[in-house]
């Protein structure tokens, strides 16, 4: 008997992230081959609109547990559930968004439940001996690595933008199945004091469909508010080079590189950045990538898709008042 | 209070990436260096010792190779060094290094463990939070800031779109992101100090394993990326340059 492959649903404010929906729409794929149903599991406190959503995105069964003690994210008790759930229940896989969440959640689960993981993966089908194959960038992208897990369950986080979401359908009826929280003693050694989120109406790099990143040629932290007027007229998020971010111009937490978000969303627009072997590193894996650079032997123009020659202050003005057009 | 830093050796980051015939990731000619994101963790290490006393320990698993990492390390101030060192170790995955890292941390006083969050040449970034487990310690991972007390740490850890503040017992283990120090650099003296401070050699028998654990995942298939291809650099007047972007990117791209 198949026990399903299960896709660990993260939400905040009652919606589901991008990313678990990703993961939703590839597990029905691989479930088309293995047979296996797709089942939601959903952690939280007041979650019943969250399962109903997942359903609506083809979750063949959603798992609740809702329960108060789970309703901030902790490390303890997130892993004490998930382990009980998957030993009563022996899913073949449980699959993770490499979030925040995934990245700290499924390395603890996967030992836990004394097995082995796949981090960060960009590529995952199915595979006749154990189950699912994962591709994996290593060396900042230089490289992959391809693996499959020989223990069972298999623990995977995948990229967020790997794969589509696809689109939710009303009628679809998932059942729905309650389970309980035992959450105690250790579970609750870390205390969540306090969660500060900063107040932005632009998406969140890592899963942000469209990016501009600006770099050392931005010349200061004000001439970066000519990119964000730019992103703000098309949804995007805005990025920054290792460059700009040690110069003090922008936060860390806007850093795409190395040492800052590995993203891959389908249009990166990078303006004034040389593309350092670190910063192709974060990005290397978008799907467009276009260079807005004044340099014309910038390696960034060894890799983008279309580029243009030229000053960044001048060319990005331009292309906002091209994207205005093209939304109005 | 007593400190453990896990430590990993990498290539370089500026290293080129080759495939041996063997299909084995070509180590000849690379520069090895600290994982960066230990170094944040050695120096958040030291700090703590400056401010409350005690040790810090480095502990890591790999080849002889490694020994000159963990001598960087002692010279930036750490006390002893462990490497685990065992030719069982060869085809260890993050379960294996985990179980190894455990068991050498446990036999150490330690009341904080610090590692990188993340290494840059598998980039797992799982080891630290497994060895949190092997040991049912609390973790809290990809940390900016860290202030113990005597018997407990708050870190301030990076979440997508914010940060979260969080208190755990210790001891814990914390895993680093960029932003938590400025790792210093080991000065003359420190290198000096450094040949004459401690580092053990041990092996898994020595640890009091009767045989290696076992991997849990395949052995990895590595290949390179299909080099991407410079496109179209898009010529003429700026207003008409951008134009032609926009079109591209609507028409032929579809992407906005």
């Amino acid at each position: 008997m198949a026990k399903g492959i299960w896709v660990f649903i993260e939400h905040h404010n009652g919606l589901i992230r991008k990313v678990s929906l990703e993961l939703l729409y590839q597990a029905k794929i691989i479930a088309e081959t293995s047979g296996d149903p797709v089942i939601a599991v959903v952690l939280g406190k007041d979650i019943s609109s969250v399962a109903d959503t997942a359903g609506t995105y083809g979750a063949d069964k959603v798992i609740m547990v809702d329960d108060e003690k789970l309703e901030n994210y902790t490390t303890g008790a997130y892993t004490s559930v998930m382990n009980k759930l998957a030993r009563e229940e022996e899913p073949q896989a449980i699959l993770l968004g490499n979030t925040a969440v995934g990245k700290d959640l499924a390395p603890r689960l996967a030992h836990r439940l004394g097995g082995g993981m796949a981090s960060d993966c960009t590529g995952m089908e199915r595979d006749e001996k154990d189950y699912l194959r994962f591709t994996r960038p290593i060396y900042g992208g230089k490289a992959f690595s391809e693996l499959t897990i020989t223990s069972k369950p298999i623990v995977a986080t995948i990229r967020p933008n790997t794969f589509p979401s696809g689109a939710p359908d009303p009628t679809h009826q998932a059942e729905m199945v309650k389970a309980d929280a035992v959450i105690d003693g250790d579970d609750l050694r870390a205390i969540v004091k306090e969660v500060v989120l900063a107040a932005s109406l632009r998406p969140e790099l890592i899963e942000a469909e469209i990016i501009i990143s600006g770099g050392r040629g931005m010349k200061g932290p004000e001439n970066f508010a000519l990119l964000e007027e730019c992103a703000d007229t098309i949804g995007a998020a805005v990025g920054a080079s290792r460059a700009a971010v040690d110069a003090g111009w922008r936060e860390q937490k806007f850093q795409v590189g190395q040492t800052g978000k590995t993203v891959s969303p389908t249009l990166y627009i990078a303006c004034g950045i040389s593309g350092a072997i670190q910063h192709v590193a974060g990005m290397g894996s978008s799907k467009v990538i276009v260079a807005i650079n004044k340099d014309p032997d910038a390696n960034i123009f060894t890799l983008a898709d279309y580029g243009i020659v030229g000053d960044l202050f001048e060319i990005v003005p331009l292309l906002t008042e091209e994207f205005k057009k093209l939304k109005s | 209070m007593n400190i453990v830093v896990c430590l990993k050796q990498t290539f370089d980051t500026e290293t080129k990436i080759s495939l041996n015939s063997d299909g084995k990731i070509n180590e000849v000619g690379v520069t090895r260096a600290i994982n960066p994101y230990d170094e944040f963790a050695v120096e958040e290490g030291l700090r703590l010792k400056e401010k409350f006393g005690g040790e810090v320990v480095i502990v890591s698993v790999g080849t002889e190779k490694v020994q000159e990492s963990i001598r960087t390390a002692l010279a930036m101030g750490a006390d002893k060094g462990v490497l685990v060192q065992d030719p069982a170790l060869e085809k260890a995955d993050e379960w294996v290094v985990a179980e190894v890292l455990a068991k050498a941390i446990s036999q150490l006083p330690y009341d904080i463990i610090l590692a990188g969050r993340i290494a840059v040449d598998d980039q797992s970034a799982q080891v630290a939070v497994r060895v949190a487990e092997a040991m049912n310690l609390p973790s809290v991972s990809s940390i900016l800031e860290l202030q113990a007390e005597e018997s407990k740490a708050t870190a301030t850890r990076e979440i997508d779109g914010g940060t979260e503040i969080i208190e755990v017992p210790l001891p814990a283990v914390f895993t680093a992101q960029k932003g938590l120090n400025e790792p210093r650099y080991p000065n003359m003296m420190g290198i000096m100090k450094a040949k004459s401070k401690e580092l053990k050699v041990m092996s898994l028998a020595d640890l009091g394993f009767t045989e290696a654990p076992a991997p849990k995942t395949s052995e990895p298939v590595f290949s390179l990326p299909g080099s991407r291809k410079a496109g179209i650099k898009i010529q003429g007047e700026p207003a008409d340059s951008v134009r032609e972007l926009v079109r591209l990117l609507t028409e032929e791209a579809k992407v906005v």
